[in-house]
C-alpha cells in the first residue's frame, strides 16, 4: 500500500534516509484514525427570493470515512458532487445534519473542542486571494498563531519553518499582491502549518491555478506529507494529483461512488468517466492499447510502467 | 489609470523610516498636516519642505511614487487653485474676461497648491513604508483607552486592515469586468448622466456579487485558522518603542517648534 | 478576410521606471475559419495580445488589419468590431449580471443598437447554440453551475453574431467532463465556419483541437506551427516554463527506451495509432 515515490524536496533542505522512513511507516501500523464520519448527512434548505422553502438538498449522504494519521488521501469528484461540503465539514465550519465527524477524536458538534479541532485539521481554500489576510507574507503567516495565542518569539519561529518547509521564505516581507497563484497558494499552506496542525485539508487548492502554479502546490504538499508526516487531505477533480496517495475516494451525488489505491481507482476508466471524472494520460493510452488488443495490465499510472508492460509484449 | 493609485500601497524597502514603530509615522504625519496649516507664510513652508525632502531620502522610496500619487488628485488641485485665483477680493493684477486675478488670490492659491501637495506626499509616504497591518496595529493601539468606553477598536482595525488588503484586488476586478462588459458592446463613456449611470450597473451587479463572494470565502477562513476576535490574541509584532523612536518623537517636536518659530518671526518680503 | 496582426507594440507605463513591454513586435495572420491555440504561461502577452484584437487596448505602435482595415483609423467603429471579434473572459462571473439568463444574453444585441425583436432572435439562436436546456433561459444566471455560467457567458458573445470568438481560458475550474463538454462545443462553433482562438494553460485540451498553435513568450511569438510541428520544440517549451502533452514525453521515452517509434503524436488516439503500428510490426 505504501508505494510512494519520494519527493526530492529542496525547499526544506531535510534529506532523509531510508532507515528513518521505514521506521515512520512501520509505526503507521498502530496509526489511529485522525478523521472518521459516521454516517455523516448534511442538508441545506433552498428558499425562492420571498424566502419560501422549496425544497431540501442533500449534499453530503450518508458518508463513511476514516483517514489515518500520516495518509495522504485524495476526494475525486466532479464539481458539485459534494467534496467541498463534505471537506467544510472535517474542520468544523459546516456541522452534520445527521451522524457525526470525529477529528483525532473529537466530535466536531462539541463547541468547546471547536479551536482545538480547527487547530489540528487546518484547511486550505481554493481561491488563493479570498484566504490571505495580511499585507505582508509572513504577517499573514504569523495570523493563525496569533489568534491561538502564542507568543511573540514562537510565532516568529513558526512563521519561519512554515515558509521554509513550502519554499516561500525569500519571499516573506512581499505583498501577497505581487505572488503568482501558486505562490499564494503556498503561503496559505505555510499559514496553516503554523497552527501545528496534525492535519491539514485542501479544498480544491489547484483549480484556479496555471500548470507550473499546480505543480509547485502539489510538491509542496507531497512534501510535507512525507517529510513532516502531516495528513493530507487533497481535495480536487485533477487525476495526475492523485496518483502518489495512499487512498481515494471518489465522490459523486454527495455519496462515496468508489474508493481504493490510485491503482485501483484508475482500473475503471469507464466508471469514473460516468462519474464526469478521467484518468491520467498515461493510464488512458494504456487503456486503449489494451481495447486495442495489447495484453496489458489495468491501472497503468506512470509512464515507466507502461514501458516496462510494452517490454514484455515485444 | 488604476494603476497609478499610490495611496494605502506599501513600498518595500529596508530604512530608517520603514523600522520606525507606526505610531510615529502616524502620530508624526497627523503633527506634519497640522504644521502646514498653521501660517500661510513662505519661511515655515521652506522648513516643511526640506524635513520632508529629508525624510523622503531617508525612506529610499523613489520619488517619483509620490509624484504619481499626486496625479490623482491634479484636477482637485487644479479646481481649488482656480477658485482661488479668481474669486479671491484684493489688489487686482490682471483682467480675464468678467474674472478679476487678484494678487491676494495667486498668493491663496499657491498656498493651497503647496499644502495639497505637501499633504499628499506626507501621507503617501506615511502609506508606502508603513503596511496597512502595522498602520491598523498603531491604530488600535492609540485608540485603546476608547475600548473603555465600549468602542470596538479591534474590530474596527481589523475591518481597515482588510479593506486595505482587498482594494487593490477589487480595482484590478473592476478593470476586468468592465472590460468584459465592453467586449459585450458596453460603453461607459458616452451618453449623458442617466445614461451613464444606468451603464454602471453591468459593472457594478458582478462587481458587488464578487465583493460578497470574497467576504463570505474570507470569513470562512479566517474561521478556519481559528480566529475569535481581539481577545486572547498574541501579536507576532507587537508594538515596541525603541531609542530611534524616542529621537523621532524629539525631532518632530524640534520640527513643529523650528515652524511656530519660523511662522512667528522671520517674513520674506510681504510673506 | 484575415486578421493580420503587422508590427504590434504593446508598452505598459511608457516613460515610468515601472515601464513593462507587454508585446514586442509581433507578426501574425489569421485566416478565415481556423481553430488556433494561443498558449503562453500567465504574463506572456497572451492575454494582452487578445485584447488588442478587438480593440480593447490601444498599441503603442504597430496595428491590426480586420477585414482590411486597420482598427486603430480614427474614424474606424470599434464598437462594431467588438461585435464582430467577440471575446469572451475566463470567469464568467465578471459578465453575468442581469435577474435572468435570456436577459443576460440580450445584453450584447442590445448594445448593437438592433430591436427588441432581432435582440431576442439572436439570444435565442445564441443560448441553443450552446446547448443550454430552456429550463434554465428565465433562471438567475447566478445559479447555475460552473459549466452552464460558462455557457451563457459564451452565449452572451456569440449573440453579437461574431465572425471570430476569442475564449480566455473557457475551461480553468471545470471539471473533466465539463471541459470536453466547452471544448466539444468550441469545435461544432468553429464547423460553423468561424474562426476560434482558444487561449489555454492546458497542452492536451490545445493538441486535441486546435489546427494551429501560437506559443508567447515575454511579449513575442515564441512558436507558431501545427501541434507536431510547435510540440516537437518541448525542450525550448520547458526551457520557458510550459511543457507539451503528456503525450509527447511518453512517446519520448519509449523512443529512448528501444522502441522504434515516431515521437509526433500529440493525442492519445495518435499515440495508440503509432504503438500499435510499431507492436505489429514487431509480430
Amino acid at each position: 500500500m505504501y508505494n510512494k515515490t519520494r519527493v526530492k524536496n529542496d525547499s526544506t533542505g531535510k534529506g532523509r534516509d531510508n532507515g528513518l522512513y521505514v521506521e515512520r511507516l512501520s509505526m503507521g501500523k498502530e496509526k489511529n484514525n485522525i478523521v472518521k464520519t459516521d454516517d455523516l448527512v448534511f442538508e441545506y434548505i433552498r428558499r425562492d427570493e420571498d424566502g419560501n422553502v422549496e425544497g431540501i438538498t442533500t449534499a453530503v449522504d450518508h458518508v463513511d470515512i476514516s483517514i489515518k494519521q500520516g495518509d495522504f488521501v485524495a476526494i475525486l469528484g466532479h464539481n458539485g458532487s459534494g467534496k467541498s461540503t463534505l471537506a467544510k465539514h472535517l474542520n468544523a465550519i459546516l456541522y452534520p445534519t445527521e451522524g457525526t465527524v470525529w477529528v483525532d477524536g473529537k466530535d466536531t458538534k462539541d463547541e468547546d473542542s471547536l479551536i482545538e479541532i480547527r487547530k489540528e485539521a487546518g484547511m486550505v481554500f481554493q481561491n488563493p486571494d479570498n484566504q490571505i489576510i495580511g499585507q505582508i507574507v509572513e504577517e499573514d503567516v504569523g495570523f493563525g498563531p496569533e489568534n491561538l495565542g502564542v507568543p511573540t518569539e514562537e510565532i516568529w519561529a513558526r512563521v519561519e519553518e512554515s515558509l521554509k518547509a513550502v519554499g516561500m521564505y525569500e519571499f516573506r516581507k512581499k505583498s501577497p499582491n505581487r505572488l503568482s497563484g501558486g505562490q499564494k497558494q503556498r503561503v496559505s499552506i505555510a499559514g496553516v502549518l503554523a497552527m501545528h496542525p496534525k492535519c491539514i485539508i485542501l479544498d480544491e487548492p489547484t483549480a484556479m491555478l496555471d500548470p507550473n502554479g499546480r505543480k509547485e502546490v502539489i510538491r509542496a504538499v507531497r512534501a510535507l506529507n512525507d517529510v513532516e508526516g502531516i495528513t493530507v487531505i487533497l481535495i480536487t477533480h485533477y487525476m495526475e494529483e492523485v496518483i502518489h496517495a495512499d487512498h481515494v475516494y471518489v465522490m459523486d451525488k454527495g455519496s462515496v461512488k468508489m474508493q481504493g489505491t490510485p491503482k485501483e481507482i484508475f482500473s475503471q476508466v469507464e466508471k469514473l468517466k460516468q462519474l464526469r471524472l478521467s484518468v491520467p494520460q498515461v493510464t488512458l493510452l494504456s487503456y486503449e492499447l489494451k481495447k486495442a488488443g495489447v495484453p496489458l495490465p489495468d491501472g497503468i499510472l506512470e509512464t515507466d510502467e507502461l514501458i516496462r508492460e510494452l517490454k514484455k509484449v515485444q | 489609470m488604476i494603476r497609478e493609485i499610490t495611496l494605502g500601497q506599501y513600498y518595500q524597502a529596508d530604512s530608517v523610516i520603514h523600522r520606525l514603530d507606526p505610531r510615529v509615522k502616524l502620530v508624526g504625519t497627523i503633527l506634519y498636516i497640522v504644521s502646514l496649516f498653521l501660517f500661510k507664510k513662505a519661511a515655515p513652508y521652506v522648513l516643511a519642505v526640506i524635513f520632508l525632502a529629508a525624510v523622503i531620502s531617508l525612506s529610499k522610496v523613489p520619488f517619483s511614487y509620490m509624484v504619481r500619487g499626486l496625479k490623482a488628485i491634479m484636477i482637485l488641485l487644479f479646481i481649488t487653485a482656480a477658485f482661488n485665483i479668481f474669486l479671491t477680493s484684493g489688489e487686482p493684477l490682471a483682467k480675464v474676461w468678467i474674472f478679476t486675478i487678484t494678487k491676494e488670490g495667486v498668493i491663496n492659491a499657491v498656498f493651497i497648491a503647496i499644502r495639497l501637495v505637501l499633504l499628499i506626499i506626507g501621507s503617501s509616504l506615511m502609506t508606502l513604508t508603513t503596511t496597512p497591518n502595522q498602520l491598523t496595529d498603531a491604530m488600535e493601539k492609540l485608540m485603546h483607552p476608547l475600548t473603555k468606553i465600549k468602542v470596538p477598536v479591534h474590530e474596527i482595525s481589523m475591518m481597515m486592515s482588510i479593506a486595505l488588503r482587498f482594494i487593490p484586488i477589487l480595482l484590478e476586478e473592476t478593470d476586468k469586468i468592465m472590460k468584459a462588459q465592453m467586449a459585450r458592446g458596453a460603453d461607459f463613456e458616452s451618453g449623458n448622466l442617466i445614461k451613464k449611470i444606468k451603464a454602471m450597473i453591468p459593472l457594478l451587479v458582478p462587481l458587488f456579487v464578487s465583493a460578497f463572494r470574497r467576504a463570505n470565502d474570507l470569513a470562512m477562513a479566517m474561521e478556519a485558522r481559528c480566529y475569535q476576535g481581539g481577545d486572547n490574541r498574541t501579536k507576532m509584532k507587537p508594538l515596541q518603542y525603541h531609542k530611534r523612536d524616542s529621537i523621532s518623537y524629539v525631532i518632530l517636536l524640534v520640527y513643529l517648534a523650528g515652524i511656530i518659530a519660523l511662522g512667528k518671526t522671520i517674513s520674506i518680503g510681504m510673506l | 478576410m484575415p486578421i493580420i496582426v503587422d508590427h504590434l507594440n504593446c508598452i505598459y507605463e511608457q516613460g515610468t521606471n515601472m515601464e513593462v513591454a507587454a508585446l514586442k513586435d509581433v507578426n501574425l495572420v489569421i485566416p478565415d475559419g481556423q481553430f488556433i491555440g494561443l498558449i503562453g504561461h500567465t504574463g506572456s502577452g497572451k492575454s494582452t495580445l487578445v485584447q488588442h484584437l478587438n480593440g480593447l487596448i490601444e498599441a503603442t505602435s504597430g496595428t491590426v488589419y480586420f477585414n482590411g482595415e486597420d482598427i486603430y483609423d480614427k474614424d474606424y467603429d470599434r464598437k462594431k468590431l467588438r461585435s464582430k471579434v467577440g471575446l469572451v473572459f475566463q470567469y464568467p462571473e465578471h459578465q453575468l449580471f442581469e435577474t435572468d439568463v435570456f436577459k443576460d444574453v440580450c445584453f450584447g444585441p442590445k448594445n448593437l443598437g438592433l430591436d427588441r425583436k432581432e435582440t431576442e432572435l439572436r439570444a435565442y439562436k445564441a443560448l441553443k447554440m450552446v446547448g443550454l436546456p430552456d429550463e434554465y433561459f428565465y433562471q438567475s444566471p447566478f445559479d447555475l453551475s460552473g459549466g452552464q455560467k460558462r455557457r451563457v457567458a459564451i452565449a452572451g458573445v456569440l449573440a453579437m453574431e461574431p465572425d471570430v470568438l476569442i475564449l480566455d481560458e473557457p475551461t480553468a475550474g471545470l471539471d473533466p467532463k465539463g471541459r470536453d463538454e466547452i471544448l466539444e462545443l468550441i469545435k461544432g462553433l468553429q464547423e460553423t465556419g468561424m474562426t476560434i482562438i482558444l487561449v489555454s494553460h492546458s497542452m492536451e485540451d490545445v493538441a486535441n483541437y486546435v489546427d494551429r498553435i501560437i506559443v508567447m513568450n515575454k511579449g513575442s511569438v515564441m512558436l507558431d506551427g501545427v501541434p507536431k510541428d510547435v510540440f516537437a520544440h518541448y525542450k525550448e517549451l520547458e526551457a520557458v516554463g510550459l511543457a507539451a502533452p503528456a503525450v509527447t514525453y511518453i512517446m519520448q521515452q519509449l523512443k529512448q527506451n528501444g522502441f522504434a517509434v515516431s515521437t509526433d503524436a500529440t493525442t492519445i488516439e495518435e499515440a495508440k495509432e503509432e504503438i500499435l503500428r510499431v507492436l505489429h510490426r514487431a509480430d
